[in-house]
């Protein structure tokens, strides 16, 4: 009894650890039609809490998140379009709210670069495997005969 | 033999790119305002010593104030509590507050244990108009100009160095006060 006693318990607290996220669900908002509560789900998995910050709003249980959340409700309730609600919250927070960042030509590089590097790197292994290939096709020739000359070979020596 | 090299050059370029970076990059709990240079947010809020009146920014206009983001709730606002007192002091301008979040009773209580460096406080206790500035954690303290231009931000409690280096420089006040 005592030795199984720890495995109970262990079991007990990895249970306890899977409702944890439960205990921080939000609670969810109701709009008042089905397209208006699409747009809220949307728009509030579409910005950074800035206070937790690889949080969205629609994650965060902070309450600067439960606020924000309301005013996109107001904003919504009151006619504002998708891109009215997104200028709100980037002229007061900037782009770093967003977590797709706009392309513009501050942000040019961030979404630039993978492809520059994509390229570059194709470039760069296709010279490499095309000298590899040349290199093999010589040794059948040139540098080969070169090894043979100063290395002795059982299969050579007839 | 100088090929062999070429990888290691490389990997020491990256390693310069990843200093630099790391070493500049920007703390990820300061993230600059966007609102530095535009016009402060409009609002009319009721007052926290009486409910009945107001306090809004166009009664603010033609005066260089601090908007200063605060509750009591907030750890490193009763750290900046002193500072604030000292900036009241000096009369170098006036400081506006924002009860952020907060309980009426608790803060009155709180400002009549410490002392009240404000001269008028707003009352936000659900948090839209400390959206309108901006504002994601308090403290948080913006400069307004006459023209109602917010010149400057600072988050975080005021040390008195920052008060010296930050906030005086950019005060038309101040900076009669460092020039004498």
């Amino acid at each position: 009894m005592m030795r199984r006693a720890p495995v109970g318990y262990g079991l007990l607290a990895a249970l306890a650890l899977l409702a944890a996220p439960l205990a921080h669900a939000i609670a969810p908002t109701r709009m008042p039609t089905p397209e208006l509560q699409a747009r809220y789900e949307r728009l509030i998995h579409n910005f950074r809490c800035m206070q937790c910050q690889d949080e969205s709003l629609a994650n965060s249980p902070v309450s600067l998140a439960a606020d924000m959340r309301r005013q996109i409700r107001q904003m919504l309730l009151a006619g504002d379009s998708d891109a009215q609600i997104r200028h709100f919250f980037v002229s007061r927070y900037g782009y770093f709210i967003l977590f797709k960042p706009p392309f513009v030509l501050k942000t040019a590089w961030l979404w630039l670069a993978p492809g520059v590097l994509l390229v570059t790197g194709a470039v760069s292994a296709a010279w490499v495997i095309r000298r590899r290939a040349a290199l093999v096709t010589n040794d059948d020739n040139d540098e080969g005969e070169a090894l043979d000359e100063g290395l002795e070979r059982p299969g050579k020596q007839r | 033999m100088i090929r062999y090299f070429i990888p290691l050059a490389l990997f020491a370029v990256v390693v310069v790119i990843f200093a630099f970076g790391i070493h500049q990059a920007p703390r990820k709990d300061l993230v600059p305002s966007p609102l530095i240079g535009k016009p402060a947010p409009s609002f009319a809020l009721p007052s926290l010593a009486d409910a009945n009146t107001q306090v809004t920014s166009a009664s603010l206009r033609g005066h260089w104030y601090l908007f200063n983001v605060w509750g009591t709730w907030c750890v490193s606002c009763h750290i900046e509590e002193p500072e604030l007192r000292a900036i009241a002091r000096t009369g170098v301008v006036p400081l506006i507050g924002l009860d952020w979040k907060d309980s009426r009773e608790e803060a009155l209580a709180y400002l009549h244990a410490k002392g009240n460096p404000y001269q008028a406080i707003a009352f936000d206790p659900g948090g839209l108009a400390a959206i309108q500035w901006g504002v994601y954690g308090a403290p948080e303290t913006f400069i307004v100009n006459p023209q109602g231009i917010i010149v400057y931000k600072y988050i975080g409690p005021i040390t008195p160095h920052a008060w010296v280096h930050e906030f005086l420089p950019r005060l038309p006040a101040g900076r009669a006060v460092a020039g004498s």
